[in-house]
C-alpha cells in the first residue's frame, strides 16, 4: 500500500496572484476546493483542473495541482481525453455558463451521457463576465445586457435539466457562499464514479450582482433554499417547518402543522433513485412559488466510459492472437519474395 | 484446357467497374492478391461514389477498382486500362475515356437494355457508336450465364446474380493466366459455414474462367513476376499504413496510443482501424465533433499518451484553434488531415492536395508546427512512424498530411521488423526535480520536458495564454511574447537538424527537375523514368518534409536551372518555395479535378518544357 499523504489546504493554493474581481463568488469556491481536495486523501499530483475559458476558467491558475487552461467550451472534451487516457488521475474540470451550455454545449452533454469520471463545477453567473457583459445561456427570460439592451428574447437553460436530459447520473447544486456545503458536495462529487456536474450559483459582483441575493441572503435563504439530503425529509424554512409533497405528479410546499400535514407526510429526498422524474421536479424549483433546490440531487450508481474502455481492451487482451506490431504487421495475408 | 497462345507484357492495367452493389471492390481486390502472390509489383486505386447507395445504373453509382500489375516497377494504378469490364452502361460510360485506344472492353450484355442504356445517358446504341471502333468489344451473357451456371443450385435469382462478379473476375483470371486457388480458398475461409455459398461462388468463377476459354476473340497474356527485393510482403493501404505507423510508433516509445476523432471521408479507415485495435491496447475515443476530437487527444496528451488525431479537410479547419492550443503548450500531439477536394465540402471521395497551405498557416497568430506529407500507400506508416517521433522528441503538433488517393490506394509492401526501427525517446520529466520548470528548454532543440500528471513533485498548470520564458506563468509581458514568439519559430526550424536530407531521383546532371510533393509521387517518378529510359534528361525532386524543408533544399534546388513544379491544387507548394527561396524561378503545372496526376501529361509537360 501506497500511504497517502497528509494535507492543509495550503498545500493546494498556487504562488499566483488571485485577479478575480474583490468579491467575486470564484474565490469563496476556490477556497472550498483547496479545502475538499486536502480531506479527499488523493495525492497531490495525482489531481488535474482543466478549464475552459471564462473568469472561472482562470481557476487552475490558482490551483498548486497539474493544470490546463484549454480553449473556450472545450474543457469537457480535454477533460474526457484526460481521464479516459489517464484513469487513476482525478479530474476536475472548471467551466462556466457560457463554456459549458454556449459555446461548449456540445461536450457538455457527450461527456454526461459517456458517464465520463469527472467532477464538474459549473460556475453559472448568467452572465457573460470576461468579455464585460453579455447575457448567457442562463440569463433570465427578458435581461437588460449589453447585448440586450431591450431584453433578452430567448428561453435560458437551467443546468440540472439539460444533465437529466442528457443521461446524467449526478448533479448537485451549491451556492458560491456556503463553502461547507460545497466542500460537503465536492467530496461526494469525487466520491461518485461519472460525470458529477455540480453547478454553482456564483454572484458577478461588476456585470449581474444580486442575481442569487434572494438565495443566498442571510434574512431570506432559510425560506429561499432548500438543502437536500438524501434519507432525510425535504424541509425548509426560517422556522424550518415548510415541505415539499406531491401533489398529483406536481410538487407542493405544505407546512408542517397546517391542514393535518404531518412531518412523516413530507416527501424523504433519495438521490440514489434511477428514475429521474422528482429530481427533475426539485431541480426545476424556482421561486417565488418554491425554494431553490441545493446539495446532492442525484447520484445514481453506473459504469463510467473509463473503466468501460479499459474493460474491453482487458477482455480482448485476455484472448488476442496479435500481442505485439511485429505480430499485427505479420498477420493476414503475407507473402515471400526469394 | 485447349491450348491456348500466351503473349508475354510488361505491365498491365485493368479496371473492375460496376454499379456500387455490384462488388467490383472485392473482385479488384481478388486480382490484385492473385497477382501479388504471383510475384507481380502492383498499385491499386478504387474509385466509388460519395452515395452509399447511389440510384442503380445510373453513372453517379458507378464503382471501379483499377489495379496496375508489372513484370516491371510499378509505382501508379496506371493512366488508362488496358482491360475493362463493365457490368452494366452506365459503368461503360463512367470509364470510356480511360480505356486504352486498342484496349478490350468486356460487358455484361444482358445488362444492356434499352432503358439501362438510358439511364446511364449513353448514345442510344452505345455498341455501335462509332468512338467504339478502336476497341475489342467482348459481350459476355455474364448475368444469364451466371444464372445458367446456378441453376441448380437451389438459390434465388437475386442471390444468384449476387455472384456475377466472380463470372466476369473467371474471364479475368483466364486471360492474364492466373490460378483460382487463392480466391478459391478466400470462399472458404469467408463463407465456410455456409458451404452451399462456397460451392455456388466457386462454380461460378470456374465457369467464367472457361467461358473465356471459349471466346476465340480473347487472347491470353502472361505477366512474369517483377524483380522485387527479397521479404516477406503483404498488400496495404494508405490508411491502414497510417495507423499502423502510430500503432508502431507507440510500441517503440513505450507510451499508450490515444486516438481521438470523429468519422471524415477518407480518414475514417485510420479510426476504424486503430478502434479494432485493443488488442494492443489502443484507446480510441469517437468524439462528438471535429473538435471534441482533437482536444481529447490534447488532454491525452498532456496525461501522457502518444496522441493522434485523424481527419479531413473540413475537419482541419475546425480543429485549427485546438491546434494552436497544441503549439503554445508544446505538447505531442500528430494531427492527419487526409486530403480531399475542397473547398468546403468540396469532393469528399476525390483526392486533391490543396490543404497544405491551411496546414501550414491556418491557425491564428504565429503558429509554426511541422508538416510531413506521405507520398505513396505504403510508406504512410514509415510517415506516420516518423511523424510520432518528431511530435515526442520536439515537444509539438506534427500535421501529417496525405491524400484520398494513396489513402485508399494499395500496393505490396516489405513487412519492416520493429527492431530495426528507429528510436523513439520522449522527453518526459523525472519525478521531484528540483528546478524542473515548465517552460526551461535544451540548448540544441529547445525542447520543454513533459511533466505527466500523476508524477510527484513537478505540478504545473499550462494553457493557452501566452507564457513566461522558463517558468510557464502567465506573462502579458510584450518583451516576452517576442521572445516567446521566436523561440516557438526556432523550434521548429531546428527539427530540420533532425531529418533526412533530400533525395534527387533520376537524372542528377539534368537540367529541369520536376519538384512535387505528397501522394503525387508514383507520377511524378514514373514519368521522369520513363522519360530517362527515352534517354531524356530530367531529376524528380519529390518532398516528404515540408515544414521545415530539409536542410539541403536549396543546394538541391541550385543544381538544376528549370524548375517545374507539379501538384494537385493551384500552386501552393511552389508559391512556398518561391517565398522560401526565391532566388530561384519556378514553372508550375496544377490540376484540380479531384483525379492524380496522369504519367502521361506528365510527361508531356515536362517535353513542352524541354523544348521550351
Amino acid at each position: 500500500m501506497v500511504e497517502t499523504k497528509q494535507y492543509t489546504p495550503q498545500d493546494f493554493k498556487s504562488d499566483q496572484e488571485v485577479r478575480w474581481c474583490a468579491g467575486c463568488g470564484d474565490s469563496a469556491i476556490l477556497s472550498a476546493v483547496h479545502k475538499a481536495m486536502a480531506e479527499l486523501g488523493h495525492n497531490k499530483e495525482d489531481y488535474a483542473v482543466i478549464s475552459g475559458i471564462g473568469c472561472s476558467s482562470r481557476f487552475p491558475y490558482y490551483m498548486n495541482t497539474y493544470g490546463f487552461h484549454g480553449i473556450h467550451g472545450r474543457a469537457g472534451a480535454i477533460s474526457s481525453g484526460a481521464k479516459t487516457a489517464n484513469p487513476k488521475l482525478s479530474v476536475w474540470q472548471i467551466t462556466g455558463d457560457g463554456d459549458a451550455l454556449a459555446i461548449g454545449g456540445n461536450h457538455f452533454i457527450h461527456e454526461i451521457r459517456r458517464n465520463v469520471d469527472l467532477n464538474v463545477l459549473l460556475f453559472n453567473n448568467q452572465i457573460y463576465g470576461l468579455t464585460k457583459g453579455q447575457y448567457s445561456p442562463t440569463s433570465k427570460f427578458g435581461q437588460k445586457t449589453k447585448t440586450s439592451p431591450f431584453g433578452t428574447v430567448e428561453v435560458p437553460f437551467n443546468s440540472g435539466e439539460l444533465v437529466i436530459g442528457a443521461k446524467g447520473k449526478f448533479f448537485a447544486r451549491g451556492v458560491d457562499n456556503n463553502v461547507k456545503l460545497n466542500v460537503d458536495i465536492f467530496k461526494e462529487a469525487d466520491g461518485h464514479r461519472g460525470t458529477s456536474v455540480v453547478e454553482l450559483y456564483q454572484n458577478c459582483v461588476i456585470f449581474n450582482n444580486g442575481v442569487f441575493a434572494a438565495i443566498t441572503d442571510r434574512e431570506t435563504k432559510d425560506d429561499n433554499q432548500l438543502i437536500l439530503e438524501h434519507g432525510k425529509p425535504m424541509i425548509f424554512g426560517k422556522e424550518n417547518n415548510k415541505g415539499l409533497v406531491l401533489d398529483g405528479f406536481k410538487l407542493k410546499v405544505v407546512t408542517i402543522g397546517e391542514n393535518g400535514v404531518k412531518e412523516s407526510d413530507i416527501l424523504v429526498h433519495d438521490k440514489y433513485e434511477e428514475d429521474p422524474t422528482l429530481h427533475l421536479a426539485l431541480i426545476n424549483m424556482a421561486l417565488p412559488n418554491f425554494p431553490v433546490a441545493l446539495g446532492v440531487i442525484r447520484a445514481v450508481k453506473a459504469h463510467t466510459y473509463d473503466e468501460r474502455v479499459e474493460d474491453q481492451i482487458k477482455q480482448v487482451q485476455a484472448t488476442a492472437k496479435i500481442k505485439s506490431v511485429d505480430d499485427l504487421l505479420n498477420s493476414g495475408s503475407t507473402w515471400m519474395v526469394e | 484446357m485447349s491450348e491456348k497462345v500466351v503473349k508475354e507484357l510488361d505491365e498491365v492495367v485493368i479496371k473492375f467497374s460496376g454499379d456500387s452493389g455490384d462488388g467490383m471492390q472485392l473482385t479488384g481486390t481478388q486480382f490484385s492478391d492473385t497477382s501479388a502472390l504471383f510475384g507481380n509489383d502492383i498499385a491499386t486505386f478504387p474509385d466509388y461514389p460519395a452515395e452509399i447507395r447511389a440510384p442503380q445504373g445510373t453513372v453517379g453509382g458507378v464503382s471501379g477498382f483499377q489495379l496496375h500489375i508489372g513484370h516491371k516497377e510499378i509505382h501508379t494504378p496506371g493512366d488508362y486500362a488496358d482491360v475493362l469490364i463493365a457490368m452494366n452502361p452506365a459503368a461503360l460510360s463512367a470509364n470510356l475515356k480511360w480505356v486504352k485506344s486498342g484496349g478490350t472492353i468486356i460487358l455484361d450484355i444482358d445488362t444492356f437494355t434499352e432503358k439501362n442504356i438510358k439511364k446511364a445517358g449513353c448514345p442510344p446504341d452505345p455498341l455501335k457508336d462509332q468512338k467504339f471502333g478502336d476497341f475489342q468489344i467482348i459481350e459476355a451473357p455474364i448475368s444469364s450465364l451466371t444464372q445458367e451456371s446456378l441453376k441448380d443450385s437451389g438459390l434465388d435469382k437475386k442471390s444468384m446474380l449476387r455472384s456475377k462478379n466472380m463470372f466476369a473476375l473467371g474471364m479475368v483470371y483466364w486471360i492474364f493466366n492466373r490460378p483460382l486457388d487463392y480466391t478459391e480458398g478466400f470462399f472458404e475461409k469467408k463463407f465456410g459455414k455456409d458451404p452451399k455459398t462456397v460451392d455456388a461462388n466457386k462454380k461460378v468463377l470456374r465457369d467464367g474462367f472457361n467461358f473465356a476459354n471459349t471466346i476465340e476473340a480473347l487472347r491470353s497474356y502472361r505477366i512474369n513476376p517483377a524483380k522485387i527485393e527479397k521479404g516477406r510482403y503483404r498488400n496495404i493501404n494508405g490508411n491502414v499504413a497510417t495507423a499502423w505507423g502510430f500503432l508502431a510508433a507507440a510500441e517503440k516509445s513505450k507510451l499508450q496510443l490515444f486516438i481521438g476523432s470523429y468519422p471524415i471521408t477518407p480518414a475514417t479507415d485510420i479510426l476504424q482501424e486503430l478502434a479494432a485495435r485493443k488488442d494492443l491496447g489502443v484507446k480510441s475515443f469517437q468524439a462528438e465533433d471535429e473538435i471534441a476530437g482533437i482536444c481529447t487527444a490534447i488532454g491525452a496528451s498532456f496525461t501522457g499518451s502518444l496522441a493522434i488525431t485523424t481527419t479531413s479537410g473540413p475537419g482541419l479547419a475546425l480543429k485549427s484553434e485546438a491546434i494552436g492550443l497544441a503549439v503554445i503548450t508544446e505538447l505531442p500531439l500528430v494531427i492527419v488531415d487526409v486530403q480531399r477536394g475542397g473547398p468546403s465540402t468540396g469532393l469528399p471521395t476525390k483526392t486533391e492536395q490543396s490543404d497544405l497551405f491551411q496546414a501550414l498557416y491556418g491557425r491564428n497568430g504565429e503558429s509554426p508546427l511541422v508538416v510531413v506529407a506521405a507520398s505513396t500507400p505504403s510508406n504512410c506508416f514509415h510517415y506516420a512512424y516518423q511523424s510520432s517521433k518528431i511530435a515526442l522528441e520536439h515537444m509539438t503538433p506534427v500535421i501529417l498530411l496525405t491524400d484520398g488517393f494513396i489513402a485508399n490506394g494499395t500496393e505490396p509492401w516489405r513487412i519492416p521488423a520493429m527492431k530495426d526501427m528507429d528510436s523513439i525517446t520522449p522527453i518526459i520529466a523525472k519525478a521531484n526535480s528540483k528546478d524542473y520548470q515548465p517552460y526551461r528548454r535544451d540548448a540544441e532543440k529547445l525542447v520543454r520536458e513533459w511533466a505527466v500528471p500523476g508524477t510527484e513533485g513537478l505540478e504545473h498548470r499550462i494553457g493557452g495564454l501566452e507564457k513566461m520564458d522558463v517558468t510557464g506563468n502567465v506573462s502579458y509581458v510584450p518583451e516576452n511574447h517576442a521572445v516567446m514568439t521566436d523561440i516557438r519559430d526556432n523550434k521548429i526550424k531546428k527539427v530540420a537538424n533532425y531529418i533526412p536530407e533530400q533525395e534527387i531521383y533520376g537524372d542528377k546532371d539534368a537540367e529541369i527537375c520536376v519538384i512535387g510533393w505528397g501522394g503525387t509521387y508514383g507520377h511524378l517518378y514514373t514519368a521522369v523514368q520513363e522519360l530517362n529510359e527515352e534517354g531524356k534528361k530530367v531529376a524528380l525532386v519529390h518532398f516528404n518534409y515540408i515544414k521545415p524543408l530539409p536542410k539541403n533544399t536549396k543546394e538541391v534546388l541550385a543544381k538544376f536551372k528549370k524548375h517545374l513544379v507539379c501538384e494537385l491544387n493551384l500552386g501552393q507548394f511552389v508559391n512556398y518555395l518561391r517565398m522560401s527561396f526565391p532566388e530561384f524561378e519556378y514553372s508550375q503545372y496544377n490540376k484540380v479535378q479531384g483525379l492524380p496526376f496522369t504519367v502521361i501529361e506528365i510527361k508531356e509537360e515536362i517535353t513542352k518544357m524541354m523544348e521550351g
